[in-house]
Protein backbone atom coordinates (compact mmCIF):
# COMPACT_ATOMS: atom_id res chain seq x y z
CA UNK A 1 0.00 0.00 0.00
CA UNK A 2 1.31 3.57 -0.69
CA UNK A 3 1.88 6.03 2.09
CA UNK A 4 1.37 8.83 0.42
CA UNK A 5 -1.21 10.37 2.57
CA UNK A 6 0.60 13.37 3.87
CA UNK A 7 0.59 13.53 7.81
CA UNK A 8 -0.80 9.44 7.81
CA UNK A 9 0.83 6.48 8.07
CA UNK A 10 -1.18 3.41 6.99
CA UNK A 11 -1.19 0.21 9.45
CA UNK A 12 -0.52 -2.49 6.76
CA UNK A 13 1.82 -5.72 6.46
CA UNK A 14 5.34 -3.62 6.47
CA UNK A 15 3.94 -1.96 9.71
CA UNK A 16 2.23 -4.75 11.32
CA UNK A 17 5.69 -6.69 11.14
CA UNK A 18 7.99 -3.86 12.01
CA UNK A 19 5.48 -3.18 15.32
CA UNK A 20 4.73 -6.60 16.43
CA UNK A 21 6.57 -6.72 19.53
CA UNK A 22 6.15 -3.08 20.80
CA UNK A 23 1.49 -3.68 20.07
CA UNK A 24 1.51 -6.95 21.92
CA UNK A 25 3.26 -5.27 24.87
CA UNK A 26 0.79 -2.78 25.00
CA UNK A 27 -2.12 -5.20 24.11
CA UNK A 28 -1.06 -6.58 27.55
CA UNK A 29 -2.31 -3.14 28.94
CA UNK A 30 -5.94 -4.40 28.84
CA UNK A 31 -4.89 -6.29 32.07
CA UNK A 32 -4.36 -3.71 35.18
CA UNK A 33 -1.76 -6.25 36.90
CA UNK A 34 0.27 -5.42 33.90
CA UNK A 35 0.12 -1.84 33.27
CA UNK A 36 1.02 -1.78 37.46
CA UNK A 37 3.97 -4.11 36.63
CA UNK A 38 5.35 -1.43 33.18
CA UNK A 39 4.85 1.00 35.61
CA UNK A 40 7.23 -0.11 38.18
CA UNK A 41 9.62 -1.10 35.76
CA UNK A 42 9.75 0.04 32.76
CA UNK A 43 12.72 -1.56 31.02
CA UNK A 44 12.13 -4.66 32.27
CA UNK A 45 9.06 -4.68 31.19
CA UNK A 46 9.71 -3.72 27.35
CA UNK A 47 12.56 -6.56 27.80
CA UNK A 48 10.44 -8.60 28.50
CA UNK A 49 8.19 -8.11 24.97
CA UNK A 50 11.37 -7.67 23.50
CA UNK A 51 10.93 -4.48 22.26
CA UNK A 52 13.85 -3.27 19.56
CA UNK A 53 15.82 -0.29 20.26
CA UNK A 54 13.86 1.73 18.65
CA UNK A 55 10.30 1.12 19.97
CA UNK A 56 12.56 1.28 23.19
CA UNK A 57 13.75 4.84 22.44
CA UNK A 58 10.24 5.71 21.23
CA UNK A 59 8.26 4.46 24.54
CA UNK A 60 11.22 6.23 26.84
CA UNK A 61 10.54 9.62 24.98
CA UNK A 62 6.91 9.15 24.94
CA UNK A 63 6.83 10.22 21.52
CA UNK A 64 3.50 9.26 19.66
CA UNK A 65 5.14 9.97 16.35
CA UNK A 66 8.03 8.00 17.29
CA UNK A 67 6.21 5.07 17.89
CA UNK A 68 4.19 4.82 15.27
CA UNK A 69 6.87 5.00 13.07
CA UNK A 70 8.37 2.08 14.55
CA UNK A 71 5.41 0.07 13.92
CA UNK A 72 2.71 0.90 16.70
CA UNK A 73 -0.92 0.93 16.01
CA UNK A 74 -2.64 4.20 17.89
CA UNK A 75 -5.20 1.52 18.95
CA UNK A 76 -2.77 -0.07 20.85
CA UNK A 77 -0.18 2.72 21.86
CA UNK A 78 -3.74 3.92 23.25
CA UNK A 79 -3.90 1.84 25.98
CA UNK A 80 -0.05 3.10 26.97
CA UNK A 81 -1.14 6.42 26.77
CA UNK A 82 -3.99 5.43 29.23
CA UNK A 83 -0.95 4.43 31.85
CA UNK A 84 0.04 8.09 31.85
CA UNK A 85 -3.49 9.28 32.58
CA UNK A 86 -3.22 10.62 28.07
CA UNK A 87 -6.33 10.49 25.99
CA UNK A 88 -6.63 10.87 22.74
CA UNK A 89 -7.32 14.05 22.24
CA UNK A 90 -3.16 14.18 24.56
CA UNK A 91 -2.16 12.11 22.23
CA UNK A 92 -3.21 14.02 19.14
CA UNK A 93 -1.87 17.07 20.37
CA UNK A 94 1.23 15.53 20.48
CA UNK A 95 1.53 14.34 17.52
CA UNK A 96 -0.17 17.49 15.49
CA UNK A 97 2.39 19.65 17.20
CA UNK A 98 0.08 22.04 18.65
CA UNK A 99 -1.69 22.64 22.42
CA UNK A 100 -4.27 20.32 23.35
CA UNK A 101 -6.42 23.34 23.59
CA UNK A 102 -5.32 24.65 20.02
CA UNK A 103 -6.16 20.66 19.08
CA UNK A 104 -9.47 20.89 20.66
CA UNK A 105 -10.47 24.30 18.67
CA UNK A 106 -9.47 23.63 15.91
CA UNK A 107 -12.04 19.88 15.82
CA UNK A 108 -14.65 22.55 17.15
CA UNK A 109 -13.63 24.84 14.16
CA UNK A 110 -14.26 21.71 11.79
CA UNK A 111 -17.86 21.40 13.51
CA UNK A 112 -18.77 24.91 12.97
CA UNK A 113 -18.31 24.53 9.61
CA UNK A 114 -21.44 25.96 7.48
CA UNK A 115 -23.60 23.32 6.57
CA UNK A 116 -26.89 25.00 6.68
CA UNK A 117 -27.32 25.84 2.80
CA UNK A 118 -26.01 22.35 2.36
CA UNK A 119 -24.91 23.72 -0.77
CA UNK A 120 -21.11 24.14 -0.61
CA UNK A 121 -21.34 20.73 0.91
CA UNK A 122 -23.04 19.22 -1.83
CA UNK A 123 -20.72 20.34 -4.31
CA UNK A 124 -17.64 19.51 -2.69
CA UNK A 125 -19.26 16.26 -2.16
CA UNK A 126 -19.82 16.21 -6.43
CA UNK A 127 -16.02 16.88 -6.49
CA UNK A 128 -15.66 13.80 -4.46
CA UNK A 129 -17.83 11.37 -6.01
CA UNK A 130 -16.24 12.44 -9.56
CA UNK A 131 -12.84 11.42 -8.32
CA UNK A 132 -13.06 7.71 -9.20
CA UNK A 133 -15.45 7.62 -12.55
CA UNK A 134 -14.31 4.62 -14.05
CA UNK A 135 -15.19 2.23 -11.09
CA UNK A 136 -18.31 3.74 -10.82
CA UNK A 137 -21.59 1.30 -9.76
CA UNK A 138 -24.19 2.72 -11.24
CA UNK B 1 -40.17 -16.08 10.30
CA UNK B 2 -37.44 -13.38 11.34
CA UNK B 3 -38.45 -9.72 10.10
CA UNK B 4 -35.53 -6.47 9.90
CA UNK B 5 -36.79 -4.00 11.22
CA UNK B 6 -34.41 -1.42 10.77
CA UNK B 7 -31.38 -0.39 11.05
CA UNK B 8 -29.36 1.76 13.65
CA UNK B 9 -25.84 3.24 13.27
CA UNK B 10 -23.75 5.03 16.18
CA UNK B 11 -20.57 6.28 16.80
CA UNK B 12 -18.93 4.67 19.15
CA UNK B 13 -16.00 6.62 20.76
CA UNK B 14 -14.20 5.56 24.22
CA UNK B 15 -15.25 9.35 25.65
CA UNK B 16 -19.05 8.63 25.25
CA UNK B 17 -18.43 5.73 27.90
CA UNK B 18 -16.61 8.08 30.20
CA UNK B 19 -19.21 11.04 29.63
CA UNK B 20 -22.18 8.21 30.51
CA UNK B 21 -20.41 7.13 33.39
CA UNK B 22 -19.66 10.98 34.77
CA UNK B 23 -23.74 11.75 33.53
CA UNK B 24 -22.52 14.53 32.01
CA UNK B 25 -25.29 14.11 28.82
CA UNK B 26 -26.71 17.70 29.83
CA UNK B 27 -23.27 19.08 29.40
CA UNK B 28 -23.07 21.90 26.74
CA UNK B 29 -20.23 19.82 24.90
CA UNK B 30 -22.15 16.30 25.11
CA UNK B 31 -25.88 17.50 25.17
CA UNK B 32 -26.17 17.79 21.00
CA UNK B 33 -24.62 14.41 20.88
CA UNK B 34 -27.13 12.99 23.19
CA UNK B 35 -30.36 15.04 22.81
CA UNK B 36 -29.95 12.81 18.84
CA UNK B 37 -30.61 9.73 21.21
CA UNK B 38 -34.36 10.72 22.18
CA UNK B 39 -35.58 10.03 19.37
CA UNK B 40 -33.97 6.56 19.04
CA UNK B 41 -35.57 5.84 22.41
CA UNK B 42 -38.77 6.51 21.18
CA UNK B 43 -38.59 4.11 17.68
CA UNK B 44 -37.17 1.48 20.12
CA UNK B 45 -39.29 1.63 22.45
CA UNK B 46 -41.86 1.46 19.62
CA UNK B 47 -40.34 -1.11 17.36
CA UNK B 48 -38.92 -3.61 20.12
CA UNK B 49 -36.38 -5.30 18.72
CA UNK B 50 -36.00 -8.83 19.63
CA UNK B 51 -31.88 -9.19 18.49
CA UNK B 52 -29.87 -6.70 17.18
CA UNK B 53 -26.88 -7.86 14.45
CA UNK B 54 -24.25 -5.49 15.20
CA UNK B 55 -21.73 -4.76 12.96
CA UNK B 56 -18.77 -3.73 14.53
CA UNK B 57 -14.61 -3.32 14.72
CA UNK B 58 -12.82 -4.55 17.76
CA UNK B 59 -10.20 -2.46 18.90
CA UNK B 60 -7.39 -5.29 20.36
CA UNK B 61 -10.03 -6.57 23.17
CA UNK B 62 -10.61 -9.78 21.93
CA UNK B 63 -8.85 -10.13 18.95
CA UNK B 64 -4.64 -9.33 18.38
CA UNK B 65 -2.74 -8.72 15.57
CA UNK B 66 -1.33 -12.03 16.08
CA UNK B 67 -5.00 -14.03 14.34
CA UNK B 68 -6.83 -11.01 12.99
CA UNK B 69 -9.92 -12.12 11.21
CA UNK B 70 -11.27 -9.76 8.09
CA UNK B 71 -14.73 -11.04 9.31
CA UNK B 72 -15.67 -12.69 13.28
CA UNK B 73 -19.16 -13.89 13.90
CA UNK B 74 -20.18 -14.15 17.48
CA UNK B 75 -21.77 -17.50 18.51
CA UNK B 76 -22.06 -17.52 22.03
CA UNK B 77 -24.46 -17.47 24.27
CA UNK B 78 -23.33 -14.50 26.66
CA UNK B 79 -20.63 -11.47 25.54
CA UNK B 80 -18.42 -10.13 28.27
CA UNK B 81 -16.82 -6.93 27.57
CA UNK B 82 -13.54 -6.32 29.76
CA UNK B 83 -10.97 -3.74 30.81
CA UNK B 84 -9.97 -2.42 27.66
CA UNK B 85 -6.73 -0.21 29.64
CA UNK B 86 -8.90 3.00 28.58
CA UNK B 87 -9.90 3.97 31.42
CA UNK B 88 -13.75 3.33 30.99
CA UNK B 89 -15.85 1.63 33.20
CA UNK B 90 -16.48 -2.45 32.26
CA UNK B 91 -19.98 -2.90 30.75
CA UNK B 92 -22.09 -5.58 31.79
CA UNK B 93 -22.00 -8.86 29.90
CA UNK B 94 -25.17 -9.14 26.66
CA UNK B 95 -26.92 -12.30 26.30
CA UNK B 96 -26.34 -13.99 22.72
CA UNK B 97 -28.08 -15.86 20.51
CA UNK B 98 -26.21 -18.96 19.62
CA UNK B 99 -28.88 -20.44 17.21
CA UNK B 100 -29.77 -17.35 14.90
CA UNK B 101 -25.60 -16.72 15.56
CA UNK B 102 -24.96 -20.51 13.83
CA UNK B 103 -28.22 -20.45 11.31
CA UNK B 104 -26.33 -16.61 9.94
CA UNK B 105 -22.80 -18.67 9.86
CA UNK B 106 -24.17 -21.35 7.89
CA UNK B 107 -25.76 -18.42 5.32
CA UNK B 108 -22.71 -16.97 5.20
CA UNK B 109 -20.23 -19.77 4.31
CA UNK B 110 -22.81 -21.38 2.32
CA UNK B 111 -22.51 -17.51 0.25
CA UNK B 112 -18.76 -17.96 0.02
CA UNK B 113 -18.25 -15.69 3.15
CA UNK B 114 -15.20 -17.94 4.97
CA UNK B 115 -15.78 -15.98 7.98
CA UNK B 116 -14.34 -16.74 11.32
CA UNK B 117 -16.39 -18.62 13.92
CA UNK B 118 -16.78 -17.31 17.79
CA UNK B 119 -18.28 -19.78 20.63
CA UNK B 120 -16.21 -17.11 22.87
CA UNK B 121 -15.91 -13.60 22.09
CA UNK B 122 -15.14 -10.21 24.48
CA UNK B 123 -17.33 -7.74 22.88
CA UNK B 124 -15.39 -4.11 23.55
CA UNK B 125 -16.98 -0.63 24.08
CA UNK B 126 -17.77 -0.66 19.73
CA UNK B 127 -20.27 -2.64 21.27
CA UNK B 128 -21.24 -1.65 24.95
CA UNK B 129 -21.38 1.78 24.02
CA UNK B 130 -23.96 1.99 21.33
CA UNK B 131 -25.86 -0.52 23.59
CA UNK B 132 -25.51 1.70 26.74
CA UNK B 133 -27.04 4.91 23.98
CA UNK B 134 -29.83 3.20 22.40
CA UNK B 135 -30.90 1.56 25.72
CA UNK B 136 -29.86 3.31 28.56
CA UNK B 137 -32.19 1.73 31.35
CA UNK B 138 -31.07 -1.03 33.69
CA UNK B 139 -31.22 -3.80 31.38
CA UNK B 140 -30.63 -4.41 27.55
CA UNK B 141 -33.73 -5.85 26.55
CA UNK B 142 -32.32 -7.70 23.20
CA UNK B 143 -29.99 -10.79 22.52
CA UNK B 144 -26.97 -10.00 20.24
CA UNK B 145 -25.07 -11.25 17.57
CA UNK B 146 -22.05 -9.37 17.19
CA UNK B 147 -19.80 -9.72 13.83
CA UNK B 148 -16.64 -7.89 13.68
CA UNK B 149 -14.74 -6.41 10.70
CA UNK B 150 -11.38 -5.54 10.50
CA UNK B 151 -10.60 -2.02 9.90
CA UNK B 152 -7.33 -2.10 12.28
CA UNK B 153 -4.74 -3.76 10.16
CA UNK B 154 -4.32 -3.08 6.38
CA UNK B 155 -5.33 -4.60 3.76
CA UNK B 156 -8.97 -3.75 4.76
CA UNK B 157 -12.40 -5.22 3.40
CA UNK B 158 -13.41 -3.19 0.33
CA UNK B 159 -17.05 -0.93 1.14
CA UNK B 160 -18.04 -3.43 -1.79
CA UNK B 161 -17.41 -6.48 0.17
CA UNK B 162 -18.83 -5.16 3.59
CA UNK B 163 -22.40 -4.70 1.89
CA UNK B 164 -22.11 -7.88 0.29
CA UNK B 165 -21.11 -9.31 3.45
CA UNK B 166 -24.50 -7.59 4.71
CA UNK B 167 -26.10 -8.62 2.43
CA UNK B 168 -25.76 -12.03 3.02
CA UNK B 169 -26.57 -11.46 6.41
CA UNK B 170 -30.06 -9.61 5.18
CA UNK B 171 -31.37 -12.22 3.03
CA UNK B 172 -30.30 -14.85 5.38
CA UNK B 173 -32.14 -13.00 8.39
CA UNK B 174 -35.25 -13.21 5.84
CA UNK B 175 -35.39 -17.31 5.88
CA UNK B 176 -34.95 -17.23 9.58
CA UNK B 177 -37.73 -19.63 10.68
CA UNK B 178 -38.18 -17.96 14.42
CA UNK B 179 -40.67 -15.21 14.82
CA UNK B 180 -37.96 -12.00 16.04
CA UNK B 181 -38.15 -8.70 14.81
CA UNK B 182 -34.45 -8.37 13.69
CA UNK B 183 -32.71 -4.70 14.06
CA UNK B 184 -29.40 -4.07 12.30
CA UNK B 185 -26.39 -1.99 13.72
CA UNK B 186 -23.63 -0.29 13.09
CA UNK B 187 -20.96 1.42 15.14
CA UNK B 188 -18.37 3.59 14.46
CA UNK B 189 -16.87 6.66 12.63
CA UNK B 190 -17.46 8.96 10.77
CA UNK B 191 -14.71 10.82 9.73
CA UNK B 192 -11.96 10.70 12.31
CA UNK B 193 -7.78 10.10 12.80
CA UNK B 194 -6.10 9.22 15.90
CA UNK B 195 -2.82 9.08 14.23
CA UNK B 196 0.07 10.64 12.75
CA UNK B 197 0.76 14.77 11.91
CA UNK B 198 -2.99 14.20 10.26
CA UNK B 199 -4.37 13.76 14.00
CA UNK B 200 -7.77 15.64 14.14
CA UNK B 201 -8.40 15.49 10.92
CA UNK B 202 -12.27 15.63 9.91
CA UNK B 203 -14.27 15.78 6.68
CA UNK B 204 -17.98 17.53 7.07
CA UNK B 205 -18.59 17.49 3.17
CA UNK B 206 -17.62 13.84 3.08
CA UNK B 207 -19.24 12.71 5.74
CA UNK B 208 -22.77 14.60 4.87
CA UNK B 209 -22.14 12.44 1.22
CA UNK B 210 -21.97 9.54 3.14
CA UNK B 211 -25.38 9.88 5.18
CA UNK B 212 -27.15 10.95 1.75
CA UNK B 213 -25.72 8.05 -0.03
CA UNK B 214 -25.93 5.30 2.79
CA UNK B 215 -29.49 5.43 2.94
CA UNK B 216 -30.67 5.08 -0.57
CA UNK B 217 -27.79 4.73 -2.74
CA UNK B 218 -25.02 2.68 -0.81
CA UNK B 219 -24.16 1.32 -4.06
CA UNK B 220 -22.27 4.68 -4.99
CA UNK B 221 -19.76 4.41 -2.02
CA UNK B 222 -18.24 1.52 -3.54
CA UNK B 223 -16.27 3.28 -6.08
CA UNK B 224 -13.86 4.09 -3.29
CA UNK B 225 -11.07 2.71 -2.64
CA UNK B 226 -9.74 1.91 1.06
CA UNK B 227 -6.91 4.37 0.20
CA UNK B 228 -9.57 7.04 -1.07
CA UNK B 229 -11.42 5.80 2.23
CA UNK B 230 -8.33 7.07 4.46
CA UNK B 231 -7.65 10.31 2.61
CA UNK B 232 -11.07 11.70 2.91
CA UNK B 233 -12.67 10.38 6.04
CA UNK B 234 -9.15 9.95 7.86
CA UNK B 235 -7.36 6.81 9.03
CA UNK B 236 -10.44 5.39 11.42
CA UNK B 237 -12.77 6.97 9.29
CA UNK B 238 -12.92 3.30 7.86
CA UNK B 239 -15.26 2.32 10.46
CA UNK B 240 -17.65 2.83 7.69
CA UNK B 241 -17.37 -0.30 6.72
CA UNK B 242 -19.60 -1.10 9.47
CA UNK B 243 -22.10 0.92 8.02
CA UNK B 244 -22.14 -0.42 4.79
CA UNK B 245 -22.33 -3.47 6.17
CA UNK B 246 -25.72 -2.91 8.25
CA UNK B 247 -26.82 -1.38 5.08
CA UNK B 248 -26.47 -3.83 3.16
CA UNK B 249 -28.62 -6.35 5.66
CA UNK B 250 -31.69 -3.68 4.95
CA UNK B 251 -33.00 -6.01 1.89
CA UNK B 252 -36.44 -4.33 1.56
CA UNK B 253 -37.43 -0.63 0.78
CA UNK B 254 -35.13 1.98 3.33
CA UNK B 255 -36.48 5.08 4.80
CA UNK B 256 -34.36 7.36 7.04
CA UNK B 257 -36.37 8.48 10.04
CA UNK B 258 -33.69 9.87 11.83
CA UNK B 259 -30.59 11.45 11.50
CA UNK B 260 -28.27 13.56 13.88
CA UNK B 261 -24.75 14.83 13.17
CA UNK B 262 -22.40 16.79 15.36
CA UNK B 263 -18.75 17.29 15.32
CA UNK B 264 -16.69 16.87 17.75
CA UNK B 265 -17.02 14.29 20.03
CA UNK B 266 -13.22 14.07 21.35
CA UNK B 267 -11.96 13.67 17.93
CA UNK B 268 -14.16 12.47 15.94
CA UNK B 269 -17.45 13.56 14.03
CA UNK B 270 -20.19 11.93 15.26
CA UNK B 271 -23.29 10.56 13.41
CA UNK B 272 -26.49 8.75 14.87
CA UNK B 273 -28.84 7.26 12.10
CA UNK B 274 -32.29 5.01 12.38
CA UNK B 275 -33.26 3.32 9.17
CA UNK B 276 -36.30 1.54 8.97
CA UNK B 277 -36.51 -1.22 6.11
CA UNK B 278 -40.19 -2.40 4.51
CA UNK B 279 -39.89 -6.00 4.21
CA UNK B 280 -40.59 -7.73 0.74
CA UNK B 281 -42.93 -9.21 2.11
CA UNK B 282 -45.05 -6.22 2.92
CA UNK B 283 -43.85 -4.76 -0.42
CA UNK B 284 -45.24 -7.32 -2.20
CA UNK B 285 -48.83 -7.27 0.25
CA UNK B 286 -48.58 -3.13 -0.66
Amino acid sequence: MTQDIPGTIMFDGTQAQKGFALNRMCFSFNSAENRAAFVRDEDAYCRKFGLTDEQRVAVRSRSVLAMIEAGGNVYYLAKLAGIFGLNVQDIGAQQAGTSVDAFKAKLAAAGAADVASGVRDRATARACESRHPHTGGQ
Amino acid sequence: MARIIGGIASTHVPAIGKAIAEKKHNDPYWRPFFKGFDYVHYWLAREKPDVAVIFYNDHGLNFFLDKLPTFAVGAASEYRNEDEGWGIPVARSVPGDPDLSWHLINALVADEFDITMCQDMLIDHAVTIPMTLMWPGERWPVKIVPISINTVQHPLPSLARCLRLGCSVGRALETYARDLRVLVVATGGLSHQLDGKRAGFINKDFDQLCLDKIVNDPEALTRYSTHDWVELAGAQGVEFLNWMAMRGALTGRVTQVHRNYHIPISNTAAATIVLENASTAARHAA
